[in-house]
């Protein structure tokens, strides 16, 4: 196969595979360095749909029969044979503790039985890691502007169902800082939640966007959570989506009371423009606070078309460069975790101890366990 | 030669051959579990310094987050060799030896426990789960059986029911885990109201 000028992992680049299973994604992906060769999903998403959300137990369930399957996929995607690898890497939180343990588990059992070093790795800085994948096969969506040597310090804006999180990122493999968090739900349940309040089913994000086309983002004047003066010296970069998920639901509620039809275009936009503008805002804010004019997006919300138009519009405006790596590198996956598995690699850390566990609430600061 | 593993009560890992066990190691610890289990699997690797040529894996039942574990290991491990993995009831592994008519019952949490009969060394009832209580009027002759409660299950016995049950060409299995219980979720209502 021929391959692109420049994407070529320099030789010697440790070629690893990374298994990641925090929430209802089972995901394995190997990379050589920085370079992809293979990145495969298996999600249980459609058997929570009836749930509303993710059910811990369904999909820990559903990672221990997806592991091998995925194992097999993502090898032959490479190319590759399992002994080749040089290490094993896994993502040992934070996330849903019974479902982070059948990835661990395993890659502990692949490690020893190939006698390979094992890297436990922080899923939030995998996300991060996202950013540093190059493709050659083209099978990864856009690739445009995506890979390629990530400049830091940069500001990484993570939001999916389970973390809405603004971090300062100076090296990947040593220094990630929390800047902020969600402190109630995170952005992708909220959408979730209200979806459910219209009557939209699960996962509530394509819903709220199909809903919120033609819909007028400015109808309806919703809560910025913690944006108010009085929030800026302690959550100037934390965020709150639980008041403008009850918000939304009074609003619905006062409009069926009053027997009238729910203008669920208008809800949905006016909704979804109160998230990403709070979203983008922080971020924003957080490049300006720290002479960083580098933005880097990921997570599973990252799909959201609003969010990537204001964001691109917001760092345009701010001469902000902005990143965002492919759809199947923003959502959880494996070879995220491989990336920064390598990058560690690379810098000369010791694997870490086989001994190591699942931890569902790893702080961002710990790149590995 | 088989490696064994069970994480249906604490993680147990044993090499055995034939009828010999090489190496076992073990920790009781009913949460470490994920902690455990890679170098449990090392120690007994090192220690018996043998190759195996199948993995045996404890299909429970146990608590589900800890019998995962153990799963995910053996097929894993099982995968990275090229070699098979053969499922088998963690109870059998509790029954192992015992030719009296036996009543295996171990914690299933949620004042419940799990339970199997077993008469001439086969598994006749079970792994099904009952309150404690209900336990003498739901197990058929119940007092003429020998009532073992485990806290512990051993991989090298686990290994040895595999064992026999190939050398005889007979089956093992389950392939899945015995959870004997669905997920505890119910499907939700419509939302709550916010405003009064």
């Amino acid at each position: 196969m021929a391959e692109p000028v420049g994407v070529s992992a320099p030789v010697g680049a440790p070629l690893v595979l990374g298994i990641e299973t925090s929430c209802d994604e089972t995901g394995v992906g190997i990379v050589r360095g920085d370079r992809l060769l293979a990145n495969v999903i298996a999600s249980s998403m459609d058997e929570h749909a009836r749930y509303g959300g993710v059910v811990p137990e369904v999909a820990a369930r559903a990672h221990l029969e997806a592991l091998t399957p995925a194992l097999d996929a993502a090898l032959a995607r490479a190319g590759i044979a399992l002994p080749e690898v040089d290490a094993i890497a896994v993502t040992s939180g934070p996330g849903l503790a019974g479902a982070l343990m059948v990835g661990v588990g395993a890659a502990k059992a692949l490690a020893v039985a190939l006698g390979k070093p094992l890297y436990a790795v922080n899923h939030l800085v995998g996300h991060v890691g996202a950013d540093l994948l190059t493709s050659s096969d083209g099978d990864d969506g856009e690739t445009g502007e995506t890979g390629g040597p990530l400049e830091l310090p940069a500001i990484a804006l993570l939001v999916s169902g389970g973390h809405t999180s603004l971090l300062l990122v100076r090296s990947l493999t040593d220094d990630v800082e929390l800047l902020g968090e969600t402190v109630d739900d995170a952005a992708g349940e909220a959408f979730d939640k209200v979806a459910r309040l219209l009557g939209l089913p699960y996962p509530g994000g394509p819903e709220i966007d199909r809903a919120a086309a033609g819909g007028d983002p400015a109808a309806i004047a919703f809560p910025r959570g913690l944006t108010a003066a009085k929030d800026q010296e302690r959550h100037r970069y934390d965020f709150s989506f639980s008041g403008l998920k009850t918000a939304v639901a009074r609003y619905v509620e006062a409009e069926r009371d009053a027997g009238r039809p729910v203008p669920v275009a208008d809800v949905a936009a006016s909704f979804r423009e109160a998230v990403v503008d709070v979203l983008t805002a922080k971020a924003i804010r957080a490049c300006a606070d720290h002479g960083i004019p580098r933005l880097l997006l990921g997570g599973g919300v990252v799909a959201n078309a609003r969010l990537r138009e204001l964001a691109t519009a917001r760092a345009t405006d701010a001469g902000v460069l902005l990143r965002i790596p492919p759809l199947a590198l923003c959502t959880d996956n494996g070879a995220m975790i491989a990336a920064v598995a390598a990058r560690l690699i690379a810098a000369g850390h010791a694997p870490s101890s086989l001994g190591v566990g699942a931890d569902s609430t790893l702080p961002v600061t710990v790149v590995q366990a | 030669m088989l490696l064994a593993i069970d994480t249906s009560a604490g993680t147990s890992v044993a090499m055995v051959d034939g009828d010999r066990t090489l190496a076992e190691a073990a920790s009781a610890d009913p949460r470490g579990h994920a902690e455990a289990i890679g170098v449990l699997i090392e120690r007994v690797l090192r220690e018996s310094g043998a190759v195996p040529d199948a993995v045996v894996a404890g299909m429970g039942p146990g608590p589900f987050t800890g019998l995962r574990v153990g799963i995910a290991a053996a097929r894993a491990f099982a995968y990275a060799r090229g070699i098979p993995v053969h499922g088998v009831c963690s109870h059998d592994g509790i029954a192992e030896g015992r030719t009296a008519p036996t009543l295996v019952v171990t914690d299933a949490r949620r004042r419940e426990v799990a339970w199997s009969v077993y008469r001439d060394g086969e598994r006749v009832d079970g792994p099904h789960l009952a309150s404690p209580e209900e336990l003498p009027s739901v197990v058929e002759g119940y007092t003429a059986l020998d009532r073992v409660d485990a806290v512990e299950v051993s991989a090298a016995s686990l290994a040895l029911v595999a064992a026999r049950l190939l050398a005889a060409g007979r089956p093992t299995g389950p392939d899945q885990p015995l959870y004997l219980r669905a997920p505890d979720v119910t499907v939700p209502a419509g939302p709550k109201r916010v405003t009064g």
